[in-house]
């Protein structure tokens, strides 16, 4: 009954509309409107160009200074510093050209709206004003290109040889983590031995991979470099934190990486955000499938000694899972001698494709 | 002149018109009483103009599909906690309890992009106005071959009804993004859009670049060869010059996405691993080693890049043409328009890895293509301050078509400028897949080709039908989207910086992410409000075919060829012989000439007080 009774208001409504239409346009014939050229709707539209400019970008200021504070999560990466700042440089030059290109546009719109009478000043081209606005943009560029290079290599470098070592696998649909365990060495993986139990696909024929450990959240200490080795083992995905200024896509077959040296640990960042339930999140910001908006992992940024005990207390997969090493030792194998060189043809090929 | 048209008509006849009525002069004046029945006439039709309004009504069909999948996807982001069970009997079993399922809210973003940039924004844009303005703009009866013309327009239709079907299948149409990255495409057991919807997907791409060829190669041989007497490429309008370039660019560029599609096909479907390798999922371990992912996004950006100047030229072009007409100013820099107009579509292909900073691709290709990147907004700046060079000091009529002209610009501004941080690698790594670029491409590409679109069926419609639209349903239509699109993509930009990212169900489960609540309903508020608005344009497009005002021949004063045209336009365009040109585009509000606008076609003789000094030889 509700449903009709809506249909019917909204029937009667699109009646008075029609209505108001023809009206609208009889009274135009009647008047004589139809036929002038230009009306007085050319003075309302003009009129109407300035107050868009006026309160449009009177509300653009007010939105924007009322949600500055939001649009800015804390950061806590050294090379996020960098790049906010760049960031809010650049946005400062746009603001401007923006400001001016649009107060230009609207306010010609006003000012030289039809007058009956007056005519157009005939004006092709002008080389040097060309010339100028041509390489003024250009300059302005070259040293935006020239500053985000700079800071792009110093990023996308190596890591320093002394930075922790943590791999992230990307997984429908959540991450799983690894550590290289006292020898600083991450063991090799293969995606055939992956099953329920050995999520990662360790291969624990190899030595290296003996001490790894897995953790159900990333622990790094605070101002020490942090090199993120990243895997998937399906689709695609991205590690994304926006904390730290860091996004890199996880690839399968491809493993990538990014460094980064965390400023603040989750405790100096709950005192500071006010917020005691606050920590830094791990985002997949790359469509993955049903569960891609829930990816999410917690990573905690200790202090540096906080960070020792922690890691001290881990427990090595192997260590944990008795079975699966048993089954290593068991066979020697063929098989996992023949997945460890197919798995060793791939990164070949991978960057092959680029 | 009249020695020279028998050649030019024999060119036409030659390459495959299949109307004689057109090739020789003769029948020129039966065109009208050639027995055409319905089917001929409206439905397998050989002429331009029809065939341009059969892409234009049916890019308006799947704009009105297209938008309402994005108002289905902003009701989910905006009330995340609502129950949509009213929407039960329209979506069925998508809607579980009163919630939409994530695997249709991604087919709805992958839909909604695949739809409005393809079917609307490249089929409805550029098929629309290349095919009714090229031949009409350049003095030609008709395209080069009227016959691949019809069957680039049935190309176009079949491969929308299969991409239609897809939307009704019981798996559910491609849900990977309109991006279609691999591994998450090529599996079925990964998200089930993969299966037959994903497949769907693909062929009616496939029939899609068909039909885009066939059109580009007929637009670029039908500028070459077809233009009128007198019309050299410097007095093109620069409406052609952006068809032109716009075609070359799709020439170029979809036979790639083609090659993409089809090893994509053959990884789906025959076991190959071209983009797959190392692949755990549902329980089993794949065989395909050796494939890159990264692979089929330089082959999809590839495409991908110049696309969306295929998108936003024809747009360029249309504006630089209703600003001048209605500024009643010849165009600022008319030769830097066309140079820049070169200049980006040469450097479009050039670029297309910026969409890949942090993919994992080497970080020496991010740096050289962030140059690249950065070098293309030089073009485009010039553009934009010849625009507004244009304004200064005309006598601006605000006709519908203006208004969206100048909304083009601003919103090509605002979108364009963002453009610059996120060519910037440094800054893409925190902005990649977050609303920051969503909101940019939505307002340089989506929006503005849309303006564009609007401008040109306002501006042109007389030409069409014969009749007005309705200027002030025209100037709501306007307001409501112009202040529209700002209420939804300005505060997406806050959005994006504080690092929302794209193509997410909901974000209530990360605190980072949460604070934007209240943001996101007013976005989707405004979003769907603007979409119904833009019923008045439609209409007030259908009612204006039947019921509108009659039109005049040349309704705003313009110079360009097709306004020399009747009211009532047959086959063949014009009654009698083609008109030659003897002057550029843009000459209004000539000091000296009796009225403030000279058209193409007449020759300096007749206008020797307006004449400017290196003119009078021409006399």
């Amino acid at each position: 009954m509700t449903t009709l009774g809506i249909l019917l208001v909204l029937v009667l409504l699109l009646v008075v509309f029609g209505l108001l239409f023809r009206l609208q346009i009889l009274t135009s014939i009647f008047s004589g409107s139809s036929t002038r050229e230009v009306g007085v709707s050319n003075r309302v539209n003009a009129i109407l160009c300035i107050l868009f400019l006026v309160i449009g970008g009177a509300a653009f200021a007010w939105s924007f200074v009322d949600n500055y504070d939001k649009m800015n999560p804390p950061i806590a990466s050294v090379h996020g510093h960098a790049t906010e700042r760049m960031f809010w440089t650049t946005m400062i030059i746009l603001g401007i050209v923006f400001t001016l290109t649009q107060i230009l546009l609207f306010v010609y719109s006003y000012k030289y709206q039809h007058k009956d009478g007056r005519r157009a000043f005939f004006f092709p081209h002008n080389n040097k004003i060309e010339v100028i606005w041509t390489v003024i943009p250009a300059v302005v560029m070259a040293g935006l290109v020239f500053a985000g290079w700079k800071e792009w290599t110093r990023i996308t470098g190596p890591a320093p040889k002394d930075a922790i070592v943590v791999e992230v696998m990307g997984k429908q649909f959540n991450w799983l983590v690894r550590y290289p365990g006292r020898d600083q060495k991450l063991g090799v993986v293969n995606y055939r031995l992956i099953d329920a139990t050995n999520e990662f696909g360790f291969d624990l024929s190899d030595q290296n991979g003996i001490d790894d450990f897995v953790a159900p959240e990333i622990h790094v200490p605070k101002g020490h470099p942090v090199l993120l080795k990243i895997r998937s083992r399906d689709v695609l995905h991205a590690v994304y934190m926006p904390h730290f200024r860091v996004q890199m896509y996880a690839v399968p077959g491809m493993p990538t990486k990014f460094w980064f040296t965390p400023t603040k640990t989750t405790d100096e960042m709950r005192a500071q955000t006010g917020n005691p339930k606050f920590n830094y999140e791990l985002a997949c910001n790359q469509i993955c499938g049903r569960g891609h908006f829930a990816m999410k992992l917690n990573i905690v940024v200790d202090e540096p000694d906080d960070y020792v005990n922690w890691f001290a207390a881990q427990k090595s997969f192997s260590e944990q899972n008795p079975d699966v090493l048993a089954s290593f030792k068991q066979k020697p194998s063929k098989l996992v001698e023949k997945e460890a060189a197919a798995a060793a043809v791939v990164p070949t090929a991978a960057k092959a494709s680029l | 002149m009249a020695a020279n048209l028998p050649t030019h008509a024999q060119v036409q006849g030659g390459i495959g018109t299949t109307e004689p009525g057109i090739s020789h002069d003769e029948h020129l004046h039966h065109d009208e009483h050639h027995d055409q029945n319905f089917l001929q006439k409206y439905v397998f039709s050989t002429d331009h103009k029809v065939i341009a309004k059969q892409f234009l009504i049916t890019g308006i069909l799947w704009a009105i599909i297209g938008g309402t999948l994005s108002s289905l996807f902003r009701l989910q982001l905006g009330w995340p906690e609502a129950t949509l069970e009213w929407l039960q009997p329209f979506l069925g079993k998508w809607i579980e309890g009163g919630k939409l399922n994530p695997e249709f809210y991604l087919a709805l973003v992958t839909m909604h992009g695949t739809i409005m940039v393809f079917f609307v924004l490249t089929a409805g844009l550029s098929g629309t106005f290349s095919n009714f303005l090229i031949p009409l703009q350049i003095g030609a009866r008709d395209m080069a071959s009227g016959f691949m013309n019809m069957l680039s327009y049935w190309f176009f239709f079949l491969s929308s009804v299969v991409m239609f079907t897809s939307l009704f299948i019981e798996t559910g149409p491609a849900a990977a993004g309109w991006t279609i990255y691999p591994p998450l495409s090529a599996l079925p057991q990964a998200i089930s859009g993969s299966g037959m919807g994903q497949t769907l997907w693909l062929v009616s791409m496939a029939l899609f670049i068909v039909s885009q060829l066939l059109g580009g190669v007929n637009y670029i041989t039908t500028v070459i060869n077809l233009r009128t007497q007198g019309m050299s490429m410097s007095k093109l309008p620069l409406t052609i010059w952006a068809f032109f370039l716009t075609a070359v660019l799709g020439l170029l560029s979809f036979p790639v996405l083609f090659s993409a599609a089809l090893l994509l096909i053959f990884d789906r479907s025959f076991g190959t691993s071209f983009f797959l390798s190392d692949i755990y999922i549902a329980g089993k371990a794949l065989s395909n080693t050796g494939g890159s992912p990264i692979l089929f996004q330089h082959l999809f950006w590839f495409l991908g890049h110049p696309e969306v100047y295929i998108v936003i030229m024809p747009a360029m072009g249309m504006v630089s043409e209703i600003l001048a007409t209605n500024a009643r100013k010849p165009i600022f820099g008319y030769r830097a328009m066309i140079g820049s107009l070169l200049g980006i579509s040469l450097l479009s292909f050039i670029v297309w890895a910026h969409h890949m900073f942090v993919t994992g691709m080497n970080p020496f290709l991010g740096s050289v293509f962030m140059f690249l990147t950065l070098i293309i907004a030089v073009p485009s700046a010039v553009k934009t301050f010849n625009w507004l060079a244009t304004l200064w000091r005309g006598n601006i009529r605000l006709t519908t078509a203006m208004l969206f002209s100048i909304g083009f610009v601003s919103l090509f501004i605002a979108g364009g400028l963002t453009g610059i941080v996120l060519g910037n690698a440094a800054l893409d790594i925190q902005m990649h897949n977050t609303y920051f670029v969503v909101a940019h491409f939505h307002l340089v590409m989506g929006s503005s080709a849309f303006f564009g679109l609007w401008a040109g069926v306002y501006h042109w419609f007389p030409k069409m039908f014969g009749r007005m639209m309705d200027e002030k349903l025209g100037y709501i239509h306007f307001w409501l989207t112009f202040i529209g699109v700002y209420l939804v993509f300005l505060p997406m930009h806050y959005v994006g910086i504080a690092g929302f990212p794209r193509r997410y169900y909901a974000w209530t489960g990360f605190d980072t992410f949460s604070q934007f609540a209240d943001l996101n309903k007013f976005i989707s508020v405004a979003a769907i409000v603007a979409f119904i608005g833009q019923f008045i344009f439609i209409f007030n497009f259908f009612y204006s075919i039947f019921r509108g005002r009659r039109a005049t021949e040349n309704p705003w004063n313009s110079t360009t060829l097709e306004w020399t045209t009747p009211v009532v336009l047959g086959h063949g365009n014009w009654p009698g012989e083609i008109p030659a040109v003897h002057r550029w585009p843009y000459d209004y509000s000539k000091p000296g000439a009796a009225e403030d606008f000279i058209p193409q076609n007449v020759p300096y003789s007749q206008t020797q007080s307006s004449n400017l000094p290196y003119e009078k030889e021409m006399e």
